[in-house]
């Protein structure tokens, strides 16, 4: 015992970093919540929560089954691949009730968006300077936006 | 596209790691380096800087207090930072950063401070009254045993508190140059000589901050300036630099000599975009004049009041060259291309949360911090326990 005499005030500060620590674990224990690192350095129920989320998007493929026509018409355009709400947005009100009337998109921002020429896009990827190509006239003017390819009797 | 020349991916036209980042690794160096300076008296016994140990120890317990901040500001969301501590995420050096950081606060300094200025608390919990008297109190812990005997075993862990410090510092500050050595996908940074030159400067930075710190403090005081203490400091202050500088040239003709495919890139960078920062700023007048005017020190005979002058002056080149030197490697390392073919420019905010501003108050901060830790801890011993500072700064 005569080795920690006069040594008391190391123990007390040892005791409040003891104190430190069970008080840490304990909120520790408290605030992490139960599925934290189930799959991984994150909280498992996330995964269902995000399944739970309303949808936007309802998929192409939901699209195809009633709009069979434009399906089969894009699918033998240079859009096949681009997909229906990459245009028209996300529809999944729509699919739920259909007569909730999507509207039709705008031609004027939506082509650019796309096709405007820019040095970041692709080379293979065709581009057209918006100014110079149309001047000014709405691309669905002469492109059918569903089989663009005018020279493939895609034209309106 | 304005402020680009040549060729950058999108993602590198604008700087991700802003000023702050550069105050960061600064700040836990003048930390870092001020503990090692306190470490010199305790460990290897260097009698003359004494004056200083305990001033070294709240100057970097200062500094550390605001280390954090700039991190803070820069991420944003400071709400979320105590998470890295619930769920460490033990693969990533970034996250592992909060443990080192905790552990250097207080298994190291807070304590060793704490068993240092033990005997002027509990004194101090004797003598003052009102809300003085109970803080003092409870940073007694209820302990009032000053015997010999207990203070004999403070000295004794004190002492290995301090031995356990030199490489907790290492480990902080060597953490911060580790972060950008191991960035393999930049070859600005990424070199395994990184942790070594930023210890290194580390200790150039907070020797010098010290030193200025002290005779600011004594010629707010009016007290002497104890000169055998300076002369000793700036003396250690240039062997270090020495080193560091010898660690950064190596660095450099490493570069040179291997030339590999980004030094064109970075050689250009070099000549044009850091070069005020670089060659000027950090080599020249913050590395250079400050060791040939300590070494003509050294040579010369200077009289007293030159001797204090050519200190203040090399100390504050240094704590400039310092700067300019974390500058260049965090800023520098984001403005060339990856692919080699361009650069960019970085136009520092003003008002901005991570503006110009912001980066002067964080660094007047750390100084407000010392100021009211010298007037709760005096680290003057001749009357520590009797009388406070009067005139002392900010507060
Ligand atoms: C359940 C069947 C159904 C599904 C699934 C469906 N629609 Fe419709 N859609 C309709 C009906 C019915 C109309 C209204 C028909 C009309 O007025 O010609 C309509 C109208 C539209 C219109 C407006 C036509 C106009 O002239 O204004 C657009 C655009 C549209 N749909 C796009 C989509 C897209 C995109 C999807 C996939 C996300 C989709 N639809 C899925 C049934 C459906
Ligand atoms: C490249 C963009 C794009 C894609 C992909 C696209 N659409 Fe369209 N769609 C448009 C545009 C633009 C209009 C409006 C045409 C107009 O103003 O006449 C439109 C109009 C429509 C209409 C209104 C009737 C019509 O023919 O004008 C329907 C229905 C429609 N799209 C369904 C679909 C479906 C279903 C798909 C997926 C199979 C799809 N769209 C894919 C751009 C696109
Ligand atoms: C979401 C992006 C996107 C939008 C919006 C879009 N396109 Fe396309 N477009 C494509 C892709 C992808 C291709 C196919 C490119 C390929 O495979 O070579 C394509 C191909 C084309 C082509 C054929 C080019 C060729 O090589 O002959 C034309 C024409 C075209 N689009 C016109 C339009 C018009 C008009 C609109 C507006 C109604 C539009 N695009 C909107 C993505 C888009
Ligand atoms: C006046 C009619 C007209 C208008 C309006 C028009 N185009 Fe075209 N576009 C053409 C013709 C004709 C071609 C020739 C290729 C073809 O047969 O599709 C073409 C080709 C293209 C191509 C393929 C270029 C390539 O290099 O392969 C793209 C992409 C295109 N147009 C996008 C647009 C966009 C986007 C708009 C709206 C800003 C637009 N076009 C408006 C007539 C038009």
């Amino acid at each position: 015992m005569s080795v920690f005499r006069n040594a008391g005030h190391l123990f007390r500060l040892a005791a409040v970093f003891v104190v430190g620590t069970v008080a840490f674990l304990v909120i520790r224990a408290a605030v992490v919540p139960r599925s934290f690192g189930e799959y991984g350095h994150y909280r498992g129920a996330a995964i269902s929560e995000i399944a739970s989320l309303p949808l936007h998007f309802a998929g192409h493929q939901t699209c195809e089954t009633c709009h069979t026509d434009i399906a089969k018409m894009k699918s033998a355009g240079m859009h096949a691949h681009v997909n229906c709400e990459a245009c028209h947005g996300p529809l999944e009100k729509h699919v739920k009730d259909p007569s909730i009337d999507p509207g039709k998109p705008d031609a004027a921002v939506l082509c650019v968006r796309c096709h405007a020429a820019s040095a970041a896009r692709p080379k293979w990827f065709p581009q057209v300077d918006p100014a110079q190509h149309s001047g000014g006239i709405a691309c669905t003017t002469c492109h059918n936006p569903h089989n663009p390819v005018i020279a493939a009797g895609g034209s309106k | 596209m304005p402020g680009v020349e040549g060729y950058m991916y999108p993602n590198e036209v604008s700087l991700y790691w802003s000023v702050l980042i550069v105050l960061y690794p600064y700040i836990t160096g003048l930390v870092a380096g001020a503990f090692i300076l306190a470490s010199l008296e305790r460990i290897f016994h260097v009698e003359a800087v004494k004056p200083t140990y305990r001033l070294a120890l709240l100057t970097a317990l200062a500094f550390l207090l605001v280390a954090p901040l700039p991190l803070q500001l820069h991420l944003g969301h400071p709400e979320r930072s105590y998470e890295m501590y619930l769920t460490p995420h033990r693969t990533s050096a970034m996250a592992m950063f909060g443990f080192v950081y905790l552990w250097y606060l207080m298994a190291v300094l807070v304590v060793e401070i704490w068993l240092d200025f033990r005997a002027d608390i509990v004194a101090l919990s004797q003598t003052t009254t009102g809300w003085r008297r109970l803080m003092y109190r409870i940073l007694t812990l209820g302990s009032t045993d000053v015997s010999e005997r207990a203070l004999h075993i403070d000295e004794r862990v004190g002492w290995f508190v301090t031995l356990i410090g030199i490489p907790s510092a290492f480990l902080l500050h060597g953490y911060v140059g580790f972060i950008f050595g191991s960035i393999k996908a930049n070859p600005w940074w990424s070199s395994p000589l990184m942790p070594v030159v930023f210890i290194f400067s580390a200790m150039v930075s907070g020797i010098a901050a010290v030193m200025l710190v002290y005779m600011a403090m004594m010629r707010l005081r009016r007290e002497p300036i104890d000169m055998r203490c300076v002369d000793k400091i700036a003396q250690y202050m240039m062997y270090i630099f020495v080193i560091d500088f010898s660690l950064e040239m190596l660095d450099l003709v490493h570069r040179i000599y291997e030339a590999d495919e980004s030094f064109r890139s970075l050689n250009f960078m070099v000549h044009t975009k850091l070069w005020f920062s670089q060659v000027i700023l950090q080599i020249c007048i913050g590395t250079i004049v400050p060791i040939s005017l300590i070494a003509l020190v050294q040579i010369v005979k200077f009289s007293e009041k030159w001797r204090k002058a050519i200190y203040v002056v090399s100390g504050s080149l240094t704590l400039i060259g310092v700067l300019a030197m974390r500058w260049n490697v965090v800023i520098g390392g984001q403005l060339f291309s990856k692919s080699f073919l361009g650069y960019t420019t970085y136009k520092i905010a003003l008002v901005t949360r991570e503006g110009l501003l912001v980066s002067i108050g964080l660094m007047i901060l750390p100084l407000v911090i010392l100021a009211v830790l010298v007037k709760i801890l005096p680290p003057w011993p001749e009357k520590s326990a009797v009388s406070l500072p009067a005139p002392s700064v900010g507060d």
